[in-house]
């Protein structure tokens, strides 16, 4: 019973293939505009691909190969939507808005509530059953919303950033209990949130610009990225280009030295990371052992922590706020990052 | 002298409010004179009289029969012209709402040519035995015609405003089109649905030029409340200015009804996307 | 939300004043004066306008008349406003600058004259009776009046409240037949588009209407229709500024040119 998805929609620029198994949990990562709605929506039959076919096991979601023309309606498809907001059905009690899956499946009015009643209970929402959803809290209701796409008993639970409208309250309540109901069960969640994929997702896909830039265990993508939003989620740098004996060289031309994993083949695409902890600012050049010494500008200073952030010609620096002081750095300023060779990672893209 | 008593800047300036008066007095002023004018000693007699009972009860009737005819039409033609984009859309939706602004002697003549003896689906509801002429079927058929736009402007707006989100939840959890339209979206626009269905009983109600053109005058069987009023002017005033009354005391109570909003419960709960 | 409120409130003011227009659908009285001066009255030649309130059954004829008045005395004016004759009667009433009336039934006129707002009395300038009208190919094959009581025959009238369902009754009344129509209408003119849409089988109508409708209808006479005759009485509104004027288009319409063209058109002496 795996999920197996390939579909293209020109209009948006998308491609996309990807396969879950039955008990698998992945997280889409990506910016803005991305697509990562987009394959919400084709997965669920709200929107149509050009090409593609998706299937669960043997039942066929939509096949639009060759000249093949299956669409599964939406609500054939076992595949609950749960959205960044709760869309509780204003008119229906919660207990009837969970119950509204069974129901729909044909289920008898007390079955239903009955299957409602134990969802409810699984999110700890039990007490909330006689409450309109005009009487929860945005946290209250969405762990309702939860309920309702479990006791739809989908094949595949899609979570459209469920966290995204919850304050910094709920969000973390809900998170644990997320956790908790998606541990055996086979579910895709779009989140903005590094936190979501390392605690929810077995694996990580990033997706950018309507392809998969990056794949794979939520610790390796995070550890080792290779793209540069996953470097950004994880915090890191991230310079891409070809590699060489020392390290490797960008298609802009700079030369980047550091630590080979030993993965890396010279003339191969690799990229160069390293936390911006490990970077130094100088405001002139500085000659010294295996260093790499950048020429930038400086766009942004941010506080980050206890340090302040300096963001400069797409890399970051963290340094104390006394040694900024002492530098005297303001955006515009030219200045020299200086990143030891031994701090940086070098390994394929 | 501007310092009005509640809260807030209005930004309106004073002379407005001159001439907002005088436009209110413009629409009340005719309901005072006519008020002014009834023959009060006579008027439960005028207006108990047999013919004004069977006038006011039929055109009650058939108004709450075009009310459900504008429900049964109104609703599939809403939702297919809120939600469902085709080509040709926009000239649909003119032509659905022109007897909103066709003069309703015009709807009368139109449907005498379609329904009428010799029209083009008459003669062969003719030829099948059915005659709508001189029935309060057709009476029923000229109220549709002329309040349908009522209906299906306030519901796909109503509609427009919801949006369909909960729909496509409830389709992924696995609610067939129909259950989605019959748990979801029907419940969602209610407020609105029913607001049409007041406007359209309140337009079937007043419905006069169509249904003299179209289906005539026959007490007890087409001669609704206006068609009795305006044979009754021919020969007594007071009672066709006693009538008058009566069919504006309903029509301010369906104002009064549709105004009243019992809950706007169609806003999404969270924040708007 | 609260836009939504005005437009709902729009609405209902729409539905509201479309039914109320309906009941109000009589024309309104002309505004023009008599722009004659006083010295009109010390000399024989006409001048100014004279406003005429005639019966909506006198449309085609009144129209004649007036073109041949305006034009064999040059320098005056006639302004027409066709209505039913209570209709006019009611705007009359409420001062409508009318210079003459002509009515369509001598029940009106006495209105007026009750009301004191004519000038001097009436005098009868027409007549006209009943006739059935039927489509062209008269499908009910109608040619008596006792046929209108066949069953199955789809009859329309006039309402009993109108002058020409009041006739309708007398002519009921007079022949011993009782008629069930399916309809009775406000107005000849309902009664008569009844008739030439096809609706209806048949339709009793006046005779100058049938005449009016050309080849649309097919005109049935019967002999009772002289029970119910209608006379048409005309006279001078006591409140007109130009008599003169007004006399004298009274005269042009009783006089002998005036009975050619009311005869052409169906209509009978009284």
């Amino acid at each position: 019973m795996t999920f197996h998805l390939n579909a293209a929609l020109a209009a948006r620029s998308f491609e996309v293939s990807l396969s879950l198994g039955p008990a698998e949990t992945i997280a889409i990562l990506g910016p803005n505009g991305a697509g990562k709605s987009t394959l919400l929506d084709i997965i669920s039959g709200l929107l149509r691909p050009d090409t593609g076919k998706a299937t669960i096991g043997d039942k066929v979601l939509f096949d639009l190969t060759a000249d093949k023309n299956v669409w599964r309606a939406p609500h054939a498809r076992g595949t609950a939507l749960l959205a960044q907001e709760a869309l509780l059905f204003p008119h229906l009690s919660a207990l009837d808005n969970v119950a509204f899956g069974p129901r729909s499946a044909g289920a008898s009015r007390t079955e239903a509530r009955e299957t409602a009643t134990h969802w409810l209970t699984e999110v700890d929402a039990g007490s909330l059953a006689s409450r309109r959803p005009g009487q929860l809290s945005g946290g209250q209701a969405q762990r309702v919303a939860v309920a309702r796409a479990l006791a739809a008993d989908p094949d595949l639970l899609l979570l459209d950033e469920p966290m995204a409208a919850l304050d910094i309250h709920a969000a973390p309540l809900l998170r644990r209990l997320l956790k908790r109901v998606l541990a055996d069960r086979r579910a895709i969640i779009i989140t903005h949130d590094i936190l979501d994929a390392l605690m929810l997702a077995d694996r990580v896909i990033v997706l950018e610009d309507g392809r998969i830039t990056e794949e794979g265990p939520t610790r390796d993508v995070l550890e080792k990225p290779r793209s540069r939003f996953a470097a950004g989620l994880a915090g890191l740098n991230l310079m891409s280009g070809t590699v060489t004996a020392a390290g490797i060289t960008t298609d802009r031309g700079q030369v980047v030295a550091g630590y080979h994993d030993g993965t890396a083949v010279p003339g191969q695409d690799g990229v160069a990371v390293f936390p911006p902890s490990a970077v130094s600012v100088f405001l002139t050049q500085e000659h010294g052992s295996p260093r790499n010494s950048f020429h930038v500008t400086i766009t942004d200073l941010e506080p980050h922590g206890d340090q302040i952030r300096v963001r400069a010609g797409g890399l970051s620096a963290d340094i104390t706020p006394a040694a900024s002081a002492d530098l005297g750095l303001t955006p515009g300023m030219t200045v020299y990052f200086v990143i030891k060779a031994t701090a940086v990672s070098i390994y394929p893209a | 002298m501007n310092r009005r008593s509640g809260t807030g800047y209005t930004g309106i300036p004073p002379w407005i409010y001159a001439i907002a008066a005088a436009g209110a007095l413009f629409v009340l002023l005719p309901l005072v004179a006519m008020v002014a004018k009834v023959n009060w000693p006579q008027f439960i007699p005028l207006i108990t009289s047999e013919a004004s009972l069977t006038a006011l009860g039929l055109s009650l009737r058939t108004s709450a029969a075009s009310t459900v005819s504008c429900i049964v039409l109104g609703v599939p033609l809403a939702l297919v012209l809120a939600r469902s984009p085709f080509p040709g859309q926009r000239l649909l939706r003119a032509f659905v709402l022109l007897p909103l602004v066709l003069p309703p002697v015009v709807g009368g003549i139109a449907l005498l040519y379609t329904f009428g003896r010799q029209g083009l689906l008459g003669r062969n509801l003719e030829l099948a035995g059915i005659r709508i002429a001189f029935s309060s079927t057709a009476v029923i058929l000229a109220q549709t015609f002329v309040a349908l736009p009522f209906l299906v402007v306030s519901l796909e707006g109503a509609l427009r405003t919801a949006g369909n989100k909960y729909e496509a939840v409830a389709a992924t959890l696995g609610a067939h089109p129909t259950t989605v339209l019959r748990r979801v979206t029907i419940p969602l626009v209610l407020p609105g649905l029913a607001s049409g269905a007041v406007l359209s009983f309140a337009r079937s109600l007043g419905e006069f030029g169509a249904t003299l053109t179209f289906a005539g005058s026959l007490q007890g069987v087409t001669r609704t409340l206006p068609l009795e009023i305006y044979l009754q002017r021919e020969t007594d005033a007071d009672a066709a200015v006693a009538l008058s009354l009566v069919l504006v005391a309903v029509a301010v109570a369906v104002v009064g009804l549709s105004h009243r909003r019992p809950h706007t419960s169609t806003a999404p709960q969270g924040a708007p996307q | 939300m609260s836009t939504r409120k005005h437009v709902t409130f729009l609405l209902v003011a729409g539905a509201l004043t479309a039914g109320v227009a309906g009941c109000a659908s009589g024309a309104p009285a002309t505004g023009s004066s008599s722009a004659a001066s006083s010295g009109a009255s010390e000399t024989p030649k006409l001048s100014g306008t004279v406003t005429v309130f005639a019966a909506a059954s006198l449309k085609a004829t009144f129209t004649k008349l007036a073109s041949d008045f305006e034009a064999k005395n040059p320098g005056t004016k006639v302004t027409l406003n066709f209505a039913g004759s209570s209709d006019l009667v009611t705007q009359i009433t409420q001062g409508a600058p009318a210079d003459v009336f002509a009515s369509a039934d001598t029940k009106n006129m006495t209105k007026l004259s009750d009301a004191k707002l004519i000038d001097g009395t009436a005098s009868n300038f027409a007549t006209n009776v009943l006739e059935i009208a039927v489509p062209p190919s008269n499908p009910a094959s109608i040619s008596s009046f006792a046929d209108l009581a066949k069953p199955g025959v789809k009859v329309v009238v006039c309402a009993p409240q109108v002058p020409c369902g009041a006739a309708t009754n007398t002519v009921e009344k007079a022949t011993g037949t009782t008629l069930t129509p399916v309809s009775e209408e406000s107005s000849v003119t309902d009664v008569l588009g009844k008739v030439t849409s096809g609706e209806a089988d048949a339709g009793l109508v006046y005779v100058t209407d049938v005449k009016t409708a050309g080849d649309k209808v097919k005109g049935i006479p019967f002999a009772e229709s002289d029970k119910a005759v209608n006379t048409y009485p005309i006279a001078t509104v006591g409140a007109s500024k130009n008599k003169d004027l007004a006399k004298a288009f009274i005269a042009a319409v009783t006089g002998s040119e005036g009975k050619k063209v009311l005869t052409d058109a169906g209509f009978g002496t009284p």
